[in-house]
């Protein structure tokens, strides 16, 4: 077993929106691009076609839609995914989930229920224009309420 | 009534007590034997390697749900990746929770928090808020030894309540009769008729458990089935 700590892969990911650990959003968020939630967030996330990460400092309540979600806080509501739900150590999700897959490590919690639904497959890609536009996030301003420190970043 | 000879192979086996805890205090009201004062609720078990064994309670629940998909299956062994993989691949619904731990959450360290009717009331909305006749199988395992009198029979007629008529539940008790501390367990399923065992900690017994008390625990249910096993543990069928 390696004594390397865990390291958050997804924090890597350049092109994640990033909701700081001393942020705090009550409030719809809707993005088109990776995001990865460190702080607070009471409502509701959606991201559709992508990956949505709870880091070990967030605190969701919050029902989630996305293509993928990791879980490394703590997250209660309900999670829906087309693809993934990753449960990581020390982790803790109260709330039903409905993904297609699914994966929980050793010492996560778990309490609610679990559906699977078979992935659909995907039609053929559409031919993809030439030029492209920065993915976009839209935080919908429901009495968003964040500190000094931190921000939404890119 | 046991034959005498399994009687006797109960007598034989002692509890799990480490070098300098008193002996068992045995009761012969079948409520729970109180620990002497000072004793701690819960300590650490011995943590030996996880143990593969068979079961013919498991066996006998998943053929009972044999043939038939998109249950929905309670797993109280808290959510760990065997058990959901093979109830999924079973194509169930899986319900997941981990009542040991929830049982601490509710009531902490105070064992008699347990006969508190609100805690009692608190513990059954965390933890069976389903509807009525939402379940067809539940895997309890080993967590209802630890639930003394008042908090047993509520936590039994509430499933009672949420499991559907011919729906299945399969529970754990320690064959020890009288065990002053019985050792909760973690259970992973490996195959449909075998477990991947692992000693968590040592807690209070609830309780007195032998076949008769069970069967009286459940009689509200049609039916109630026994194996023993060689490992102390007395594997229970429950048909709603």
């Amino acid at each position: 077993m390696s004594s390397t700590p865990y390291k958050t892969p997804e924090l890597d990911s350049r092109n994640a929106a990033t909701i700081g650990k001393s942020v705090k959003i009550v409030g719809q968020i809707f993005t088109k691009e990776d995001l990865y939630v460190d702080g607070d967030v009471e409502g509701t996330i959606e991201s559709q076609e992508n990956k949505v990460t709870i880091g070990p400092n967030g605190r969701v309540q919050a029902s989630i839609r996305a293509r993928e979600v990791i879980i490394l806080g703590q997250v209660q509501g309900n999670v829906e995914t087309s693809d993934k739900v990753d449960i990581r150590k020390d982790a803790k999700l109260v709330g039903d989930i409905v993904t297609s897959r699914i994966s929980i490590e050793d010492g996560a919690l778990f309490k609610g229920s679990i559906d699977i639904k078979k992935a659909e497959p995907k039609p053929a890609p559409a031919p993809s224009p030439a030029v492209t536009r920065p993915a976009e996030s839209y935080v919908a301003p429901a009495a968003p309420v964040a500190s000094a420190a931190g921000g939404v970043k890119r | 009534m046991l034959p005498e000879r399994l009687r006797s192979i109960f007598r034989k086996e002692s509890g799990p007590v480490s070098p300098g805890t008193p002996s068992p205090v045995h009761s012969t009201s079948g409520a729970r034997a109180t620990l002497p004062p000072g004793s701690p609720n819960r300590r650490s078990g011995r943590k030996d390697a996880p143990q593969t064994r068979q079961s013919r309670g498991l066996e006998q629940f998943f053929f009972n749900i044999r043939d038939v998909v998109g249950l929905s299956v309670l797993d109280c062994a808290g959510a760990n990746q065997e058990n959901i993989d093979f109830l999924i691949n079973l194509g169930h619904k899986v319900y997941s929770q981990d009542l040991v731990r929830n049982l601490d959450e509710a009531f902490g360290t105070d064992l008699n928090e347990q006969t508190n009717p609100s805690r009692i009331d608190y513990f059954l909305r965390q933890n069976f808020d389903y509807p009525p006749e939402t379940l067809d199988g539940v895997l309890l395992w080993d967590a209802l030894q630890f639930m003394s009198p008042p908090l047993l029979n509520a936590t039994v007629e509430r499933l009672w309540e949420v499991m559907r008529p011919k729906a299945y539940l399969l529970a754990f008790f320690t064959a020890t009769e009288r065990a002053l501390e019985v050792p909760s367990h973690s259970f992973r399923i490996a195959d449909s008729k075998t477990i991947v065992i692992s000693e968590r900690d040592i807690r209070p017994a609830g309780q007195v458990f032998n076949n008769r008390n069970l069967e009286r625990l459940f009689g509200k249910f049609e039916s109630v089935k026994f194996f023993l096993t060689r490992e102390s543990l007395r594997e229970v069928i429950v048909r709603r």
